[in-house]
């Protein structure tokens, strides 16, 4: 096969697994900042003040509807024009932060429709606080029917960290773009970057399958 | 500079990005429904072969990312042989990726195709491929629908990167702004409205017609 260079690839693996790291800690980062946020949007769309509601419902609608990269841009760039400077980092974890909170949002909120209006009412007649019924009650019962979706979105965020690369955090497809433009060799950082994503994501999406399986068994919920 | 100022200025531009992207989402969604369609079915083949190849097709691109495909069909592909203009690169790649995720809305959509509808095809001894596209497929398509609608936002969403491998779409076009002018709430903000118009007033619309003709013509409306 052309001209695959083994030196030259065991040379650049060293870099390429440390870059995979800042990968990992950034879809970890992103994906925790994600799953609290989204909560706070689920959670928002369910207050009765409609003004709330109808904010929050157009802000999750606006930001799944455009691009992330587009997204990470404007987080990076718009704080300087008004005197806040961020990181990188900052930036990117803001940014691919919010996005994936939109996306869990929906799997939250279907999660939560998915609860048997019994269980309110239930609730209700027992005299729970709204914060006792949400996390005493509905949440422990939306959480395994949102599984499924939570999992999806983190394979799903970790894929999309290379976009974080645009705005300069070290990731893999940072490390990768460096190293070819230093060498002029873009075979095989390239074709590397794809094998490693590869090895993370289709094991972390089968074990995410097994686990929802597990947590369903657990429950009793097993269909 | 107001924002008035900075349209009149930039407007053109921003509107020659706005076709690209236009022109780009179209042909990467052709791309993406025809390469959906033929994994979709391969993966429903007999044959192990047929059904392998389609599996490996449908795990590498849903495995990588979008930028990380991208890149290699850009870069890495010229060295086996295979040069591809960056506009071309740029919307096959984007095809392919999301041909990817749609072989398996393919697929979901032909098996919950209710049984019964199988066997009626089967007892008017139709041949296989007569079942397959007068019977099956129409309602297949029905059921798919939605949730291509989320994909085809998704794809619209993806064009934006080919503007890393320097095709002039919208992405591009206002990073370029950006970087003479250092307006980047107006040129990035600009943008992001212009995605989200273009993903909720335009594609959403489309797809619901699209959905509310099926229905007429199968009868169901």
């Amino acid at each position: 096969m052309l001209d695959w260079n083994w030196q030259f690839t065991w040379e650049i693996l060293p870099r390429l697994i440390v870059a995979t790291g800042n990968t990992l800690l950034a879809a970890g980062l992103g994906y925790g900042i994600a799953v609290v946020i989204g909560l706070v949007f689920a959670l928002a769309q369910r207050t009765p003040f409609s003004v709330v509601t109808i904010v929050v419902r157009e802000a999750v609608e606006f930001i799944r509807s455009t691009p992330l990269v587009l997204q990470i841009f404007f987080v990076f760039y718009v704080g300087p024009q008004f005197g806040i400077r961020l990181s990188p980092w900052t930036a990117g974890m803001i940014a691919i932060g919010l996005h994936y909170a939109a996306y869990l949002s929906e799997v939250y909120r279907g999660g939560i429709e998915s609860v048997p209006k019994g269980q309110w009412e239930a609730a209700t007649s027992l005299n729970l606080s709204t914060a006792r019924t949400y996390f005493r009650v509905v949440i422990p019962q939306a959480l395994p029917p949102s599984l499924a979706g939570m999992g999806n979105y983190l394979v799903g965020i970790f894929k999309d960290t290379p976009m974080l690369s645009v705005i300069g955090v070290a990731e893999l497809m940072h490390t990768a773009n460096a190293i070819g433009s230093e060498t002029y060799r873009f075979l095989e950082p390239y074709t590397l970057v794809g094998v490693i994503f590869l090895l993370i994501s289709l094991p972390t999406a089968a074990g995410i399958r097994l686990f929802e399986g597990w947590v369903r068994r657990k429950l009793g919920m097993v269909s | 500079m107001s924002y008035l100022e900075f349209l009149g200025q930039y407007g053109d531009r921003i509107l020659s990005g706005t076709l690209v992207t236009i022109v780009l989402t179209v042909l990467a969604a052709v791309l993406a429904v025809a390469i959906a369609v033929a994994a979709g079915l391969m993966r429903l083949s007999r044959n192990a072969l047929i059904r392998g190849v389609a599996t490996v097709y449908i795990e590498i691109f849903r495995g990588t990312s979008l930028l990380v495909q991208l890149y290699w069909i850009f870069f890495v592909l010229p060295l086996f042989g295979i040069t591809l203009e960056k506009f071309t690169a740029g919307f096959v790649a984007v095809g392919m990726n999301l041909g990817a995720y749609g072989a398996e809305l393919v697929r979901g959509a032909i098996l919950s195709v209710p049984k019964g509808q199988w066997e009626a095809a089967l007892a008017l001894n139709m041949s296989p491929a007569k079942r397959m596209y007068r019977v099956i497929l129409p309602q297949a398509v029905l059921i798919m629908l939605p949730p291509w609608g989320n994909l085809l936002i998704e794809l619209l969403k993806g064009t934006a990167l080919v503007s890393l491998i320097a095709v002039a779409d919208l992405m591009f076009q206002v990073k370029q702004i950006n970087g003479t002018t250092f307006l980047s709430a107006q040129s990035f903000g600009t943008a992001l409205i212009i995605y989200y118009v273009l993903a909720r007033f335009l594609l959403t619309p489309f797809m619901r017609w699209l959905e509310r003709f099926m229905q007429r013509k199968l009868g169901r409306a």
